[in-house]
């Protein structure tokens, strides 16, 4: 007897509105059945969405899984991502194996420990720049406006390069497309824009390089080995992908401590910088913000968990469900900042395309979330926590406005 | 305990240096990992255990 299409459940689910920090009680009831199932997705088809922790693991790291959504079969968002995705050109977000690699590595240099540590006095000014202006400014103040689009803009834009006086042209662009209401022309607009300025500045940097990202990919136009829109492209992703991710992170991490007391007091009084890092980590877990999957196609038959992916089907793996997978992490519905396996943690991914701007998200976030506690001890929420309004339809979650008062 | 690291698969994340830093770091141009001993002392051992671990792209072997 088959299984009719209709009886798979439908992905994404909704998250509960009581309680909005748990990723939604559908997954996690999957979950407890499997570490995987198969669900129907917008377009019809029935791919794989894998929901435990050891399996979400093993698939991130195994090389018959693909990024490649040119590949028919890819499970893709929505019908926008499949109709780019035969415009946009091979980058890290699409190429595997060694095409993939050498795509890599031309974005890593300014991103290795090293180099986001020497970073940490500029990311303390900014943060205490933007802490400046809130303190001197009126009552409730908005945590998103004011320092989580902020920070992470500035401190990309020094990194990529950009400017001082380019700075404010920059931040309006890069943020068009995240306001609530921003349409999709909005999005498409400040994109265009970015993509233009990119192109200008790697041609800025060809002839006059310094020490920053830009400089790094236009070394490489210099060298022949990728053309001045490709690297606007790569400039384009680095800031796209790591400055929405950064800014919701540091929005519903804010409200996550608020909501926390006794674990924001532990943040705010340790000195011991493990376990800061420690504690970061654990709110990555807890929040797991990038929502609805990391796509996958599987490039050859895959026995796992007793069942076989075959070739060709598509692969969701979902982080939210795999870091609250109490086999892995115990009480995953506890926001414990001194989780010991915290650091296992799933949100940056695994595997080959596991965040490129990961240490100097940790960084930032590190650097903010303490700063802030330190700075403004009796902040309290403004609103009641009912009215927050959470980003329940894009692609990574957070607040769109967190208003405070202290 | 003997360390060794796979260069060719490495995608520069530099979780290594965060858990290990006597241990590992990453090459100025492109982020890769350099080994910079590969017979730690005991005392660095967990550490390097975590490096192992926290690598994504399975570079690092220890034979205990």
């Amino acid at each position: 007897m088959t299984e009719t299409l209709t009886e798979l459940p439908e992905y994404p689910m909704e998250r509960s509105r009581a309680c909005p920090f748990a990723p939604p009680p559908a997954v996690m009831e999957l979950g407890a059945a499997a570490p995987l199932s198969q669900v129907r997705i917008w377009d019809g088809s029935t791919p794989w969405l894998i929901t435990g922790y050891e399996a979400a693991r093993t698939l991130f790291a195994d090389s018959r899984v693909s990024v490649d959504d040119t590949l028919t079969g890819f499970p893709h968002w929505n019908e926008h991502m499949l109709t780019i995705s035969t415009r946009r050109p091979r980058s890290v977000f699409n190429s595997d194996a060694e095409e993939h690699t050498r795509f890599r590595r031309m974005l890593s240099k300014p991103f290795t420990f090293k180099r986001v540590e020497g970073l940490r006095p500029t990311i303390q000014k900014v943060t205490d720049e933007a802490i400046d202006a809130i303190l001197a400014g009126p009552q409730p103040a908005d945590i998103v406006s004011a320092l989580a689009l902020p920070v992470p803009t500035i401190v990309i834009s020094e990194m990529l390069g950009v400017p001082y006086e380019d700075h404010e042209f920059f931040q309006e662009h890069a943020n068009a497309g995240l306001a609530r209401y921003a349409t999709a022309e909005d999005t498409i607009r400040g994109a265009v824009s970015l993509g233009g300025y990119l192109a200008d500045l790697v041609q800025e940097k060809m002839k006059n390089p310094a020490e920053d990202a830009v400089s790094d990919l236009a070394e490489r136009v210099t060298a022949g080995e990728i053309d001045v829109k490709e690297a606007s492209q790569l400039a384009s992703g680095l800031l796209i992908a790591g400055h929405e991710t950064t800014a919701n992170m540091i929005g519903i991490g804010v409200l996550a401590l608020l909501e926390n007391p006794e674990q924001a007091d532990f943040l705010r009084d340790t000195d011991d910088p493990k376990a800061i890092a420690n504690a970061v980590e654990e709110l990555m877990r807890y929040l797991s913000i990038i929502q609805n999957g990391q796509r996958r196609i599987a490039l050859e038959d895959i026995e796992i968990d007793g069942v076989t992916i075959k070739a060709g089907e598509g692969i969701i793996i979902d982080l939210a469900p795999a870091n609250w997978d109490a086999e892995a992490f115990p009480n995953p519905e506890q926001l414990d900042l001194s989780r010991e396996n915290a650091g296992q943690e799933l949100g940056f991914g695994y595997g080959r395309h596991q965040c490129v701007g990961q240490q100097l998200a940790r960084a930032e976030l590190q650097i903010v979330f303490q700063t802030l506690l330190r700075r403004i001890p009796t902040m309290k929420l403004a609103i009641p926590f009912d009215e927050v309004p959470f980003k329940d339809d894009r692609l990574a979650y957070g607040v769109y406005s967190l208003p405070i008062s202290w | 305990m003997k360390v060794t690291v796979d260069q060719s698969k490495c995608v520069s994340a530099g979780n290594c240096v965060a858990h290990a830093p006597d241990i590992f770091d990453q090459d100025e141009d492109d982020g890769t990992v350099v080994l910079l001993q590969s017979e730690p002392a005991a005392e660095l051992h967990d550490g390097v255990r975590e490096a192992a671990a926290a690598c994504p792209a399975h570079v690092i072997s220890l034979s205990e």
